[in-house]
């Protein structure tokens, strides 16, 4: 019965808002499960029970598809985004998956095994393993380039970047960064990779093409000791003239300018804010904050928090279907 | 997935395991056909006109363990190199995509022997770069060799606090933190919770004495009161004597009587005669803290903080039982070295020794922060975890402790008050 009414408070939402109705998918490491928020009502639809300590997601890039590594169980679990059912697993995940990405193709997916040192790469419809690759130790970012030629995957206990390209699955190039690199993202023109190191507290902006460090970009924030300062998740504005850095435990989200790089604003967020995204037009950005079990909202347009809402427990990823 | 597409995936890795090279080239040419790409070398390879080879020592005896009072805790007679062999996989695995070979040469001699002619056969070889598993006086034989004046030696094994004053050494860093250092931390949560009445309970071993001792002090620091003390007297009825718990049911109330108002009772017990009885049996309902109940440890095997599950989980894979405190400051040490080759691209113990005392050295140890090194006396900065018999309680250094540079020196000898002479 419940599971009725939720079912078509969705539909009503959806035939409501037709164009603007978006979904975010937000994953509670502690709590095995995901949270499904509207982001336009800003409301919780429902909580779906996943496999042990989700973390990365990412969407097929046809939205219909969200692919969840349930890191404890050593698999993806796959989500259709209408009904919000587990539509599938992917055992061949390799063991520990932590964060992934698609190509824009939607053909394969590529996994951190951080227990594993080891990207494992499969085939998105039927979850056949195309490759292993063996890169540094605890790897974790991943990050597909906009035209699909290069992955470049980070790995934490090494402190490195590396660029692997998509058509041999060799590593061209290996790039010392600072202190456990978490995230890497590449900018929309695809020229430069930005890899985020928590513990060293930097930005390391790489020029995707000499993979050379361009940029180190250092946070100094008055009345937060240094070692709260923890970069993570990025995301770049619609128009790409802003970066959007969460920055953990000192509870903020750094504005910077991809021009200049300097930092623009600080915006107060929930607590250790992690991985975040934009809504379908890009105008909210919504961050996963761990340490008080949130979701905060951030008018881009403004650059202020504007609400936060309960989610489950240890909030760690967020994806967006627009 | 289905269960045959499982199996025909488990093929594919079966078959690539055992024919690597040749698929990889292979699959060069046929990039998009099903057959799985494996590539173990992360090319591009070690530039060979650039290429370094790094040679760490493990150098250790093998001393008795102290027999733990509870048959939870195992005795295992291989800490600390476990941890050194899991850092050294990493460098390796770092190494390799950089032209950097580690090897680690493991020299483990009996207790009964003496350790300045291995030492010092190490040290004629060229080795600078020495992981210590040693106790004082053996670690100061190797520091004081002529032969190891611009060695590098790492200290794993002991807490002692007159090793990071009194008997400091210009070759020697301190990887785990001292008595001093986890009293502190110690007594920084007992004022937070405000438990500021303690009664002193000490064993007989040498070491309880410098543990009461770093108690004492920190109360000295903090705003503690040690409202009384007593030294327990270990007879029979410890471990493996069958009807053990009806005296230990009278002896530890007793033992905690007539010892004033106290909020809580520190316990120090390193040579493991009583500690863990006195939980549940005090004569007041009061908890206990120090060298059992809570205590403040570098590592601890619940400890799931800061990505620490994973270390924890790649530990167990590899080694096949928990990590203790040992193996992570000998994993620690083997990274720290690594940490600073890697960021030098030297070998030279000048160079390094150089990195390793400057703001720019960190290494990163499931702590949420970057950890270097007090030039003072070659301390590690660290936060120290708090943890009770199954859970991590708090870690400190606690809020509102505070100092001018790291939070953490607020734990243990800070630069004022250090003792040690050999400074940089």
């Amino acid at each position: 019965m419940v599971r009725l009414i939720v079912g078509f408070a969705v539909l009503i939402s959806v035939c409501s808002q037709p164009a603007a109705a978006g979904t975010a998918f937000i994953s509670n490491e502690k709590d095995n499960t995901i949270t499904i928020l509207d982001t336009d009502a800003l409301k919780v639809i429902k909580s779906v029970p996943v496999g042990r300590r989700p973390r990365g997601m990412v969407l097929s890039p046809d939205h219909k598809q969200l692919f969840i590594c349930a890191g404890d169980d050593d698999r993806l679990d796959v989500m259709d985004t209408t009904t919000f059912k587990i539509t599938g697993t992917h055992e061949t995940s390799g063991p520990d998956p932590e964060l992934l990405d698609i190509d824009h193709a939607g053909k394969f997916i590529y996994i951190a095994n951080e227990d594993d040192g080891m990207v494992t790469v499969i085939d998105a419809a039927d979850g056949k393993v195309r490759g292993e690759i063996q890169i540094g130790v605890e790897p974790e970012g991943m990050a597909v380039s906009p035209d699909d030629t290069v992955v470049v995957a980070t790995s934490e206990s090494t402190s490195m970047a590396h660029f692997i390209d998509i058509k041999s699955l060799k590593v061209i190039a290996n790039v010392l960064v600072d202190t456990r690199p978490r995230v890497a993202r590449f900018t929309r023109d695809g020229k430069e990779v930005w890899v985020t190191a928590e513990v060293g507290g930097t930005v390391s902006v790489i020029d995707a093409q000499t993979h050379k460090i361009k940029q180190r970009l250092t946070f100094e924030i008055p009345g937060v000791r240094p070692e709260l300062i923890q970069p993570m998740g990025v995301q770049f504005s619609k128009d790409g003239k802003h970066a959007f850095v969460a920055l953990g435990k000192a509870n903020r989200v750094a504005v910077i300018s991809t021009a200049t790089y300097k930092i623009e604003k600080l915006i107060l967020v929930g607590q250790r804010p992690w991985h975040m995204d934009f809504n379908a037009d890009k105008s909210k950005l919504f961050t996963a904050n761990g340490l008080s079990n949130d979701v905060t909202v951030i008018d881009v347009a403004t650059l202020k928090a504007e609400k936060s809402i309960p989610v489950g427990r240890l909030p760690w990823g967020l994806v967006i279907k627009p | 997935m289905t269960h045959e597409a499982g199996l025909a995936a488990s093929f594919f890795q079966g078959a690539l395991r055992s024919a690597g090279g040749f698929i990889v080239v292979f699959a060069a040419f046929l990039t998009f056909l099903a057959v799985p790409v494996r590539s173990d070398d992360a090319s591009p390879g070690p530039d060979a006109t650039k290429s370094i080879d790094v040679t760490i020592a493990y150098l250790g005896k093998s001393y008795a363990e102290v027999e733990p009072l509870s048959l939870v805790d195992k005795i295992y007679t291989d800490k600390g190199i476990q941890g050194a062999r899991v850092g050294l996989s990493e460098d390796v695995r770092t190494g390799r995509l950089i032209g950097q070979n580690y090897r680690m040469i493991e020299a483990i001699i009996p207790e009964t022997d003496d350790i300045k002619p291995k030492a010092l056969d190490l040290l004629r070889s060229g080795v600078s770069l020495i992981v210590a598993d040693l106790e004082p006086k053996d670690l100061l034989a190797v520091a004081d060799l002529p032969e190891a004046q611009h060695a590098i030696i790492f200290s794993i094994r002991s807490n002692d606090v007159r090793l990071r004053n009194e008997d400091c050494r210009k070759n020697v860093f301190h990887i785990p933190p001292d008595w001093a250092m986890r009293a502190d931390a110690l007594a920084q949560y007992l004022i937070w919770k405000r438990w500021r009445n303690w009664a002193l309970i000490s064993g007989e071993a040498p070491m309880d004495k410098d543990y009461a001792d770093a108690i004492r002090r920190a109360a000295k620091r903090f705003g503690g009161r040690i409202v009384g003390e007593k030294t327990y007297k270990f007879a029979a009825g410890s471990r493996r004597t069958d009807t053990g718990h009806q005296q230990v049911q009278k002896q530890m109330p007793l033992l905690t009587q007539g010892l004033g108002d106290y909020d809580v009772v520190i316990v120090a017990d390193l040579g493991e005669s009583f500690g863990d009885y006195l939980l549940f049996n005090t004569y007041e309902p009061r908890p206990v803290a120090g060298t059992q109940g809570l205590k403040a440890v570098s590592w601890h095997r619940s400890y799931e903080e800061a990505a620490a599950t994973q270390m924890q989980h790649r530990f167990e894979r590899k080694v096949g039982r928990i990590m203790t405190e040992r193996d992570y400051s000998g994993w620690l040490a083997v990274r720290a070295f690594g940490e600073a080759v890697t960021r030098t691209g030297s070998i030279d113990p000048i160079v390094l020794r150089k990195y390793l005392l400057s703001d720019r050295f960190e290494v990163a140890g499931f702590k949420s922060q970057g950890m270097n090194f007090r030039r003072w006396d070659r301390q590690l900065r660290q936060p120290i975890l708090l943890v009770g018999p199954r859970a991590l309680v708090s870690v400190s250094p606690q809020e509102g402790f505070l100092h001018p540079k790291y939070l953490t020196d607020t734990l243990g000898y800070d630069e004022p008050e250090s003792k040690c002479q050999q400074r940089n």
